[in-house]
This record gives C-alpha cells, structure tokens and sequence, in this order.
C-alpha cells in the first residue's frame, strides 16, 4: 500500500495540492452554508469529507465542482486559480464529481454517454470506432460493462465506474465522490474500494464524501470535518481516534445533553398503537418489528440511506410493503391505503410539508380541517362557521402565530406552518402518530413548542413515533431506534450520548 | 494523461451481459412499423386493386408530405423534451402573412405588395419567427412550453384571421404554388423535398455530435449541461428549425391545394403527435427516432387511404380515423412495454 508514504510525501510539502479552497463563504439567502471555511486536498491522497446534514458539504461540493460561485475565498488546483464558471471544459478537465443523482443520460448507450458532447469533432460520428474507443478505455480501467448497451440498463455499481472512467479520461485526476455507498451493497462497496486503491496507486486524487466512518477509516489518508457551514479539522485519519471524530462532527465531546424533560415511564400494560411485524421492502427495509404503546414516545433515527423514511410512508400508507404487516390500535388497515390507515386510526407528518402536508393557497382554517371535513357538515357540506370554530380551537391548543383562521397556509411562517400540520394530523384524534422530521426548517423557538405539542399529544395516550436525524427531536422520546442499511441495529433508551447515537447511526462499531 | 495507465484490477463480476442483443433490440425497435405497414399494404391490396397503382401510391405520399414534415419538427422537439402546439398554425400564419403581404388588396392582401419573389422567403422567416418567439417564452421567461405553444396557436390562428380578414387567399403568386405542385423525375417535388429533409434529419440526429445532444438534453439536461452542451442554445434552434419546417409545410400545403384556407392546418397537431408516438417517440423527451417517426406518418397516411378507398362513408371517416389512431397507441403501448407519459 503506497498510500502512506503518498500522504507523507505530500505532507511535507513536496507538490502543490491538487484541490485547495481557502476561506470560502457562500449564503443563501438568510442560511449561510459555508462560513469562511477550506479544504486542502493532497496530491495522490484519498481525502474523506464528512459532516452531518447540513454542515456544508453539498455546498463544498458545489463550489469545488464550478457549479456555484462562492461569495468570498478561492479556489485551486495544483497550485493554480480555478479556470472561470463559464468554462466548463476547463472545469472538467481539472475535477469531476460523481454525484449520488446520475449524470449519465439513460436512454443512450454507455459508449455515448463516456463521450457524450465529444463523440467527433464536427463530422460524422462512427458509431463502431465510437464502441470500440469505450470498450478499450473500459477495458484500460477494467470496468467490465457492454458499451452498446444502454446506460439505463447499469446498475448502480457499474454507472458510478462508467462515470469515473468518464471523468478520468476528460484529463481530470481528482475526483469527487459523493456518497458512493449509500446505495452499494457490502460487496459492491468492497470491489469500488479495491478499484479506488489502484487508481490512487496510479496518481488519482479523491476527495470521499461518506456517512459512514467505518468507510473513511477504510479508504481514506486524511479526513476533513465540516460542522455548521465551518471548517472543523483536517487530519491524518490514524491521529484522529472514532471518538475524536465523532466529536468534532457533533461538536459534544461528553455525556451532556442528556434526556429532556422526564415522563412518566409507559406501563408495560398500555396498549400496543402501532405494530410493525417483519416488515420488509426491497432496496429499503428488511426484517423490521417495532411496537408503540399508547403514550409512548418513540425515535428512529438513521442517515439517507437507512430506509427510515421509506418505513414511516410505509406505515402511512404511502408505500406497500413487499411482506410483513402493520397493525395500528388493533386493526390491520389494507396495505398501500391512505384512507385506510387514517380511518385506524394514524395520524402522519410528512417529510415533506410544502410538497405533501400543506395546500399553500388555501387558509388556515381549510388546511387544518382537511381530514375532518366529515364532521363539519352534513351530505359532504362544509359549514363554514364550524370550521372557523374548530380551526380558531386549534390554533389556541397548538399556539399557532396568525392572523386569523382565513389567512393562507403560505404566509405562515416555517414553526407555525408545522405548527398547522401537527393540527392537521392530531385534529381527528389518532391513537398512532408519525412525524417525518418534524423540525426540519423551524427555527429553536417554535421548536420547543412543536415537540412540546407532541409530547403532550402522548400525555394523552397517542402513540408517538418521530423519525428524524435531528438529536434535538429524539430528546424527549422514551427510546430511540436506529436504523442502517434498512435494519434496526440498535436500540437506546432515554439518557442516551450523542456520541453514541451518532456512532450508532454512522455504522462505527462500539468500541 | 491518466488514460494511458492501464491498470490490473481484480476480475469484476458481471453485470452487464455482452453485447449481443441489445443493440439489435434496438434497432428492432426502429423497425417495429415495418410489418405494421406491410399488413397494411397488403390489406389495401385486397381491399381495392386501384391501391397498389402508381398514381394511388403518388397521391398517398404527397398528401402526407405536409404532416410529415410536421412530424419530423415535432419529433426533434420531442426527443429534445419540449412541446410545440403551435405548429398546426404555423402552416396556415406563414403562408398566409407572405402571401398577404405580396398580392394586392383587392384579393384580401395587406397592399404592400412587395415583390412576388420574396413571398418564399418571407414565408420561411415567418416560420423562423414564431420559433424563436417560443424559445423566448419557453427558455428566457421559463413558461411551460405546453402552455406556451398552446397560447401560440391560438393568436397565430387569430392573426391568420385578421391578416386575412377571415378569408382564403386564392390569389397566390406562382413561385408560392410551385414547390407544392411541380413534378420533378415525375414524382411531386414535395415527396421529394420531404424525403430529403428526413434523410437530413436522420443524419443530423444519428451522426453528428449537435444532433446526438438533442438527445441528451432530452434525456437529462443536467447531465447534458455537465457535459459541455449549451442546451438552451441547442433546444432554441430546435424550435426555429420547427417553426421553418412547418412553414415549408405551409408552402406544400399551398401549392398543393392552390390556395391558403383560413383553416389551414386546423386540427392537424393530435395527427401530428399520434404519428409521433405511434412511431416510437417519448412524450418524456430523449427517446425515439425519426425513421420511426416516419414509419408513423407512412401508417396513419395508409390507414387513411384504406378507409377512403374502402367506401367508408365520409360522415363516420373521422371517427372511424380518431379510433383506429387511439387503437395504434395502444398496441404501440403494449409493444414497447413502457408507460407513455
């Protein structure tokens, strides 16, 4: 392994690095992505990015790749400035970025898609020279894929070393890849490890981006921590223990933070509100039982790719499960329904509320009585003092900021805007609850009050499960689940570190 | 360089199966008309001897030469993942705004009277005109190109109307009439013009690296971008070559018939998709070829045929036309397999 010395040599100084951001700022908006923050990416090093959501990557990623100009700071390749945005070509000669979303073109064959815009100069294309050119240089990468077939027809495995083989033969030698795992399996991972050694043994940079540690321990030299937009360290990854990481990624480096307000433990006799039993669908989720008592608070927490998201759309109807049952208080609502769950008795908060939880256009008053219109009128009549009735109650139990019940969804701001789906999903009084990152976009103050309305909600005898990756929303729960690679791997109870939820949910074994 | 690194690597496993197979399968699909067209031949032969006839065959060429040409516009706005309504009023605006502007008032002319000669030219930049005018609002405003086109063919249809107060123009200048209605080797110059355009066509989007990125704009336009393609530019050209096509269609049209109808092109743009997607063209954008494209055209164009030469009546001829259009979506929707969204 000549990585070593590699990332040796480079140390001290002997080459210029061959990607360098200094002191880069990007805002948007009033979020600031990045906050004066760099990376120095070595010559012939494998360099790991990590961070949790948010901390800046994409953004870094964005900016490395020419997408987005930053506000403020450079940016450097082997020493000299970065080529103009508008220069595409210039870019693509110097860095490429495998990117988790394909940039490969499905409906044309592989042989097109690695020289898709440089097929012939401005003559005739030959299709067969074309085949033969991407079957010799697929061949000198050793990535065994038909160039006539379609690019559509790869699989993930053998896109991302189409796209590597792409970018390598445009010129660039450093190479982004961005989360490249999530969507391999442990073999897959194992064979895209083995391949980025050789290319790196053959003088190719890469910079790794990965949620889980185990694999920057595995491939990379060095390791860089981004945390809220800044730049937390860089360092050899054998100087730098799993703890030391996992602390500068969480910026907590004890057990504080502890549990949030205490409750009253669930007795064991409280009713079983939602039931999961062997529940598995393909590429997402397999083998999953959970329970939820009535009253109880529960958190599952896991990264992108842990299949938590496609679980709770499974329990909301959303998705069908390919085997497995879910029973909400006692009965078994036909799979794949929506209505069906909600009439058992579910109540549910999107991923997603702009997309899937609110009509933006419409008041208040008319989002939050969507699921009860039934009980609003009669014949499917809405009367509408009813609705103002019950909309003005809601809006004093969840404390929701507005001008009044008539005033539309859009003009809310992001707290109250949760704030009326969490009404929504509580107004028809469910036994079962699911939230899918319930704060995501709510500032700290409304927050305390949202998850203050969820815990009262299981004070009344709802079960609660709150799917999220922010520690913040799991605090209050009983216990907290966690989810990798589509399998609950651990469970926690109250009283919880954040080291040890996060090592847990970025696959680190426990020391 | 790193390309000229060979590196050893451990034995991948396979995925991707050889290539046999899968490039014939797709050029099959290609060909997935031929037997279509074939049957049809065959039954229009049983149905009326007079069909095979050289002057049958002729007459059912020429008459679909203007859809053709149509089809091919919309099949590279298509594959590029855009939308063009406005076509079918393109046919009927740009001959009628260049004819207007050449004949004397007294025939419903504009009395301009510019010199007969340009009525061609300006026919063209008429058509020119309004693609680039959709590229305006499709790409610079970022409307949808649906409603846009859409839009599109309603004012341009109006303006036919007020330009030519609601009237045909019979007046036409020769050299308008010509290329719709001359003889050249003895076939019709319009089978000729369109032939040669798809032939165009064809190449363009077969062999030539700026006709392959109407493709992988329409495919994935990010990707397209990634790759160094300045897809607006690319897609904005592919509407004016639309808008041009159409009002060379327009020309055919003319000269075929001797005169421009205030209707002319009403109703033509559902033939226009349905000869598309029968012939193997995603709504969706990146998927499809022109030779299908044209396979459509040539099935619809002899299902036509049939039904006349059939004695349908003419009262139930749209009907029966309408039907057997939705009936060909749907075999081509079960010979392909895939959803046509």
């Amino acid at each position: 392994m000549t990585s070593h010395e590699q990332s040796a040599s480079s140390a001290a100084g002997a080459t210029a690095p061959a990607a360098e951001a200094r002191g880069v700022s990007k805002r948007y908006g009033a979020t600031v992505a990045l906050d004066a923050a760099g990376i120095t990416v070595q010559a012939g090093e494998t360099h790991g990015l990590v961070g949790r959501n948010g901390a800046g990557k994409s953004t870094l990623v964005s900016i490395l790749t020419g997408l987005q100009r930053p506000d403020s700071g450079e940016i450097r390749f082997d020493g000299t400035p970065a080529p103009a945005l508008a220069n595409r070509s210039a870019w693509r000669q110097r860095v490429a970025c495998v990117y988790q979303k394909s940039t490969i073109i499905p409906a044309l064959t592989v042989a097109e898609n690695l020289f898709l815009n440089r097929q012939a100069g401005g003559g005739l294309i030959d299709w067969r020279g074309l085949r033969r050119r991407a079957a010799d240089l697929l061949a000198g990468y050793g990535v065994d894929v038909d160039p006539a077939a379609l690019a559509g027809s790869l699989t993930v495995e053998q896109r991302q070393l189409v796209e590597i083989a792409r970018a390598l033969s445009i010129g660039a030698t450093f190479i982004i890849l961005d989360e490249p795992t999530a969507q391999l399996d442990a073999a897959a991972i194992d064979r895209l490890f083995a391949r980025m050694r050789e290319l790196q043994a053959a003088g190719v940079t890469f910079l790794f981006i990965s949620h889980h540690l185990q694999e920057v321990y595995e491939v990379c030299q060095t390791v860089t921590v981004l945390r809220d937009a800044r730049h937390i360290l860089t360092q050899p990854v054998q100087t730098l223990s799993r703890d030391e990481l996992v602390a500068a990624m969480t910026g907590d480096s004890g057990p504080t933070l502890g549990a949030g307000t205490a409750r009253p433990p669930v007795p064991a006799s409280a009713p079983v509100v939602l039931g999961l039993a062997g529940l598995r669908l393909a590429g997402y989720y397999d083998g999953i039982d959970l329970t939820v008592r009535a009253g109880e608070l529960v958190g599952l927490i896991g990264s992108g790719s842990s299949g938590k998201v496609a679980l709770a759309e499974t329990i909301a109807g959303l998705r069908k499960a390919d085997s497995g049952t879910v029973t909400i208080a006692g009965s078994t609502p036909k799979p794949g329904s929506v209505p069906a769950t909600l009439a058992a008795g579910l109540g549910y908060l999107p991923q997603d509320r702009h997309r899937e939880g609110l009509v933006p256009l419409l008041s208040v008053a008319e989002n939050a009585t969507l699921p009860i219109t039934d009980r609003l009128g009669r014949g499917g009549i809405v009367a509408p003092a009813r609705r103002r009735a019950a909309a003005e109650r809601m809006i004093q139990t969840y404390d929701i900021k507005t001008d009044g019940p008539d005033q539309p969804v859009s003009g809310l701001s992001g707290g109250n805007a949760q704030k009326v789906v969490l009404a929504r999903a509580l107004a028809n009084e469910p036994k079962a609850l699911v939230m899918v990152s319930p704060t995501a976009g709510v500032d700290v103050r409304s927050k305390a009050s949202l998850l203050g309305a969820v815990a009262e909600a299981a004070d009344g005898g709802t079960g609660v499960l709150i799917v999220s990756d922010e520690l913040d929303d799991l605090r209050s729960c009983d216990r907290v689940l966690v989810m990798f690679h589509g399998q609950v791997v651990r469970e926690v109870s109250r009283g919880w570190t954040d080291a040890e939820l996060v090592a847990a949910v970025e696959g680190v074994e426990q020391p | 360089m790193t390309g000229t690194q060979t590196i050893v690597k451990p034995p991948t496993p396979t995925g991707g199966r050889p290539g046999i197979g899968r490039l014939p399968l797709a050029r099959l699909r290609d060909l997935a008309l031929v037997p279509a067209i074939l049957l049809l031949i065959v039954v229009g032969a049983l149905i009326d001897p007079v069909f095979l006839s050289a002057a049958n065959i002729t007459n059912v060429l020429q008459q679909q030469t203007e859809l053709a040409l149509l089809v091919l516009a919309e099949a590279i706005i298509l594959i590029a993942g855009k939308f063009d309504l406005s076509l079918e009023s393109t046919i009927g605006l740009a001959p009628a705004l260049a004819v207007a502007l050449v004949i004397p008032a007294a025939s419903n002319g504009l009395g301009t009277e510019l010199p007969a000669g340009l009525a061609i030219v300006l026919c063209l930049l008429t058509g020119l005109a309004i693609g680039a005018f959709n590229g305006l609002l499709i790409l610079r405003f970022k409307l949808s190109a649906f409603i846009v086109t859409l839009g599109m063919l309603i004012v341009l249809r109006g303006l036919q109307i007020g330009i030519t107060g609601g009237q045909n123009l019979f007046d036409i200048p020769p050299s308008v009439l010509y290329l719709g209605s001359a003889l050249w080797l003895g076939v019709p110059a319009s089978i000729w013009i369109s032939g040669t355009l798809f032939v165009v066509g064809i190449a363009a989007l077969g062999f030539f690296r700026h006709g392959r990125s109407v493709y992988a704009i329409g495919g994935n336009t990010d990707a397209a971008r990634a790759a160094g393609i300045r897809t607006d530019r690319v897609v904005w050209a592919v509407l004016m070559i639309g808008g041009l096509l159409a009002a060379l269609a327009g020309l055919l049209m003319t000269g075929r018939l001797g005169s421009v109808a205030a209707a002319q092109g009403d109703g033509m743009i559902f033939t226009v998709f349905a000869a598309a997607v029968i012939g193997g063209i995603s709504l969706d954008g990146g998927k499809g070829t022109l030779f299908g494209a044209l396979c459509g055209v040539i099935v619809l164009g002899l299902i036509n045929n049939i039904l006349t030469l059939g004695g349908v009546s003419a009262q139930w001829i749209q009907a029966i036309y309408g039907g057997i259009i939705l009936v060909a979506l749907i075999l081509a929707r079960l010979t392909s397999g895939k959803a046509q969204d």
